[in-house]
């Protein structure tokens, strides 16, 4: 049993005040874990020479994986033997996150006999983390998980551990079941899950509203938001009930709508739902009151990553609408039709709105036979440099293509 | 042996919902905030469904998560879910459950809040713990700034949501870059070569395209191939030490942070926008990194103090205009504020729509 209190009194420090301490998680897992203890130490040096001490992962997996394993080493090993090895598991979250105490259990005694004892819940593409094991163990590990029913989530060039917000299971605002569409797509791809065969990642991310929850516009190279196409859904009663209740309908909601479609009369909400833009405004501050139309589906958008490489980038619209139902053919058919085209044609280590920067939207389109359409764009182009593919030549009066 | 199993992908997801969800699913009608870090979700069928949601510190032994099970155990027939903001939920039937869970919750000492008008958990990466590109440490930070803001965690007395992440490096693992702060790991100096090695552990022509701005080209050094850096064109974002680990870029001397701010993903009233440059750089101050710390406590503030209600911060500074927000804030404007990468020209004012 390590002695690491009086060792580490700058991280001690953080043991201190009102948040929750990551640090007293890594004190309690170094009571059983000598693992976790070298952990402690090694971080205790990196605060001390404001220098992190582990090295570039080497290739570490479990058979037949490409990816769900990230390795990872100590530059100090002579110092910290036990963090020597101390590779990452990305392991499948269940869709939603939702669990049983049960399940987690499990998962528990599985990480406690073969490695730190330390997770991440989440990670930020939504997988469990365990952190920190040797390589002898991913076998055993991958082993005791898949008969606990938990497969590994995605790492390196493949499709990431598609993720959703907590969707219809507890929201009234879910426009399709994000839970289902996630599950499907993750079972879908299993293939692409596991054995990197990309230029690069390939996030999903489904979202049921507009307020999008995970962040998929942000994040995911693919964003499935859920949104509707006929009129919000308004209780005239329970309108004039927040009124009642001291919400100032004018400034609160009318004056924040971004397409100024609404207007309060001091008794009724009127919307002109012809202007509605689905921003979810009025919607999430009068939940009682107003809910998403009947006609539900998802806009799907495409692209977005941080700044690594060429800038960071905001998913864009791809289909403005289309009903999500299982199997969902109509997505999975452009998905594909994408891939076909960008493992074909993309550098290595482009995401996929790279990829687009790099090609034209336009081009883009036409070889994943997708028609361009208004909403894909803020605004037409402002500069007349058009690569014109239709021409007329001399004395001919059929127009050449 | 036992059977290799591969590819099963995740369980279903229905085994883990609780009974009142399955009968439920997609029926909710509407739901309340009850107090802060409490919400109810009333079914079309008149079922009621409580949620108390409690921060974490993301990283989280399996004691605490036995913790976690045995509070589902005593208060929700063993169910509970986790967030995209590393926060637990628990999902009661029993309204008289909402209190005791919350007096234990306290005593394991995890906040309840996190819900409407305030800080939610910040979203951040490994830093110096796991992580070898790391420019800073990243759950040393949050604790010392959640430290400060917890109150705003408990409390829903902030203008709208205010959404903090962490990335500490460019990678952006924490998907900072759409946030109402964000606070960034950065690099201040080019890769240190390591020439010896290079051409053992890379290979050459990658590391060279890695580079977004072309400053890496092929070179012999010492009579072995390596590569060389035109130091004025590198931005220190370390993607060729991503691909090449002779290329390290971490230095204690010159890695800190820098600030960013009004950025969110919601489509709520304003579409979707990056964060912008507040802060170039503060230091690496650990264990509490008080500069950081105190900046960010500070915009959280400003805002609070002068936004109008919904109001996030992009939407605030929008509002007001970024010279105002920088002479409001006290943050004195520099050229590092200016974008000097591609299209940088569609973020210089071009108007007089200008207010003194």
């Amino acid at each position: 049993m390590a002695e690491t209190k009086s060792q580490t009194p700058k991280l001690d420090e953080l043991e201190k005040g009102r948040w929750p301490s990551f640090v007293k998680e890594i004190k309690t897992a170094a009571q059983k874990s000598p693992m976790a203890a070298d952990l402690l130490g090694q971080l205790e040096l990196s605060y001390n020479e404001k220098i992190g001490h582990w090295k570039h992962g080497g290739i570490v997996g479990v058979m037949g994986y490409g990816g769900g394993v990230i390795g990872r080493y100590s530059d100090v090993p002579d110092k910290f033997p036990n963090v020597s090895h101390f590779h990452t598991i990305r392991i499948n979250q269940p869709a939603g996150w939702f669990y049983t105490s049960d399940s987690l259990r499990k998962l528990c005694d599985i990480w406690e006999r073969h490695g730190s004892g330390l997770t991440n819940m989440h990670g930020s593409t939504g997988d469990i983390i365990f952190l920190g094991t040797s390589t002898p163990h991913l076998e055993p590990i991958f082993s005791e998980l898949t008969q606990a029913g938990f497969d590994l989530g995605g790492s390196g060039s493949d499709v990431r551990t598609p993720s959703c917000c907590v969707g219809p299971a507890r929201c009234e605002w879910a426009c399709y079941d994000t839970l289902a569409l996630s599950y499907d797509l993750t079972m879908n791809y299993q293939d692409e899950l596991h054995r990197p065969a990309f230029p690069y990642k390939f996030k999903f991310k489904m979202s049921g509203c507009p307020n999008d929850c995970v962040a998929s516009i942000a994040r995911a190279d693919c964003s499935i938001i859920g949104t509707w196409r006929d009129s919000i859904q308004m209780d005239k009663d329970s309108v004039r009930e927040y009124a009642d209740r001291g919400m100032d309908i004018r400034s609160e909601v009318v004056d924040n709508c971004p397409a100024k479609c609404m207007d309060w009369d001091g008794k009724e909400l009127h919307i002109d739902n012809s202007y509605c833009r689905r921003c979810m405004h009025c919607i999430n501050i009068m939940p009682k009151a107003l809910r998403p139309g009947k006609d539900r589906g998802a806009v799907v958008l495409l692209g977005s990553k941080a700044p690594i490489i060429e800038g960071a980038l905001l998913s864009s619209v791809l289909m403005p609408f289309i009903k999500i139902e299982a199997p969902y053919r109509q997505i999975k058919d452009v998905i594909e039709r994408i891939w076909d085209l960008w493992c074909e044609e993309g550098k290595n280590r482009e995401r996929i709105g790279e990829f687009i920067q790099r090609v034209g939207l336009g081009n883009f389109l036409e070889a994943v036979e997708l028609e361009p359409v208004a909403e894909m764009v803020a605004h037409p182009r402002e500069n007349p440099y058009v690569f014109y593919e239709e021409y007329f030549v001399e004395d001919e009066e059929e127009e050449k293509k | 042996m036992q059977e290799r199993l591969t590819d099963i992908g995740p369980p279903h997801y229905e085994k883990f919902l609780p009974p009142v969800i399955k009968q439920n699913y997609g029926k909710w009608k509407y739901h309340e905030v009850l107090k802060p870090g409490v919400m109810v979700h009333v079914s079309e069928n008149g079922a009621r469904l409580f949620t108390v949601r409690a921060g974490s510190p993301r990283l989280v032994s399996v004691d605490k998560i036995r913790k976690y099970a045995e509070l589902a155990d005593k208060y929700c027939d063993g169910f509970l879910r986790f967030t995209s903001r590393h926060n637990v939920e628990f999902l009661l039937t029993k309204q008289e459950n909402i209190d005791p869970l919350i007096k234990d919750l306290k005593a394991l000492g995890h906040p309840v809040g996190g819900i409407q008008n305030s800080i939610s958990s910040i979203v951040h990466t490994q830093g110096w713990i796991h992580c070898h590109s790391a420019a800073t440490d990243a759950s040393g930070i949050v604790k010392a700034v959640m430290d400060e803001l917890a109150d705003y965690f408990e409390t829903m007395v902030l203008p709208g949501k205010l959404r903090i992440a962490l990335a500490c490096c460019l990678n952006m693992c924490g998907a900072v870059h759409c946030s109402d702060i964000a606070i960034l790991g950065i690099h201040r100096r080019p890769p240190k070569i390591d020439h010896d090695n290079l051409h053992k552990t890379c290979e050459i022509p990658n590391v060279s395209a890695s580079c977004p701005t072309a400053a890496i080209r092929p070179a012999t050094v010492g009579g072995k191939p390596s590569v060389e850096v035109i130091e004025e064109r590198c931005m220190f974002c370390a993607n060729c030490y991503t691909v090449c680990p002779s290329m390290k870029l971490n230095d204690p001397l010159n890695d800190g942070v820098s600030i960013w701010v009004g950025g969110k993903v919601s489509n709520a009233r304003h579409e979707p926008m990056f964060s912008k440059l507040a802060i170039p750089f503060l230091p690496n101050n650990p264990p509490r990194w008080p500069e950081v710390t105190e900046a960010v406590k500070n915009l959280v503030e400003l805002w609070a103090k002068n936004a109008r209600k919904y109001e996030r911060m992009g939407e605030w500074i929008e509002r007001i205009g970024w010279p105002r927000f920088f002479r409001m804030a006290g943050i004195e404007f520099r050229k590092e504020h200016i974008d000097d990468f591609k299209h940088a020209g569609l973020t210089f004012k071009r108007s007089t729509h200008l207010n003194y």
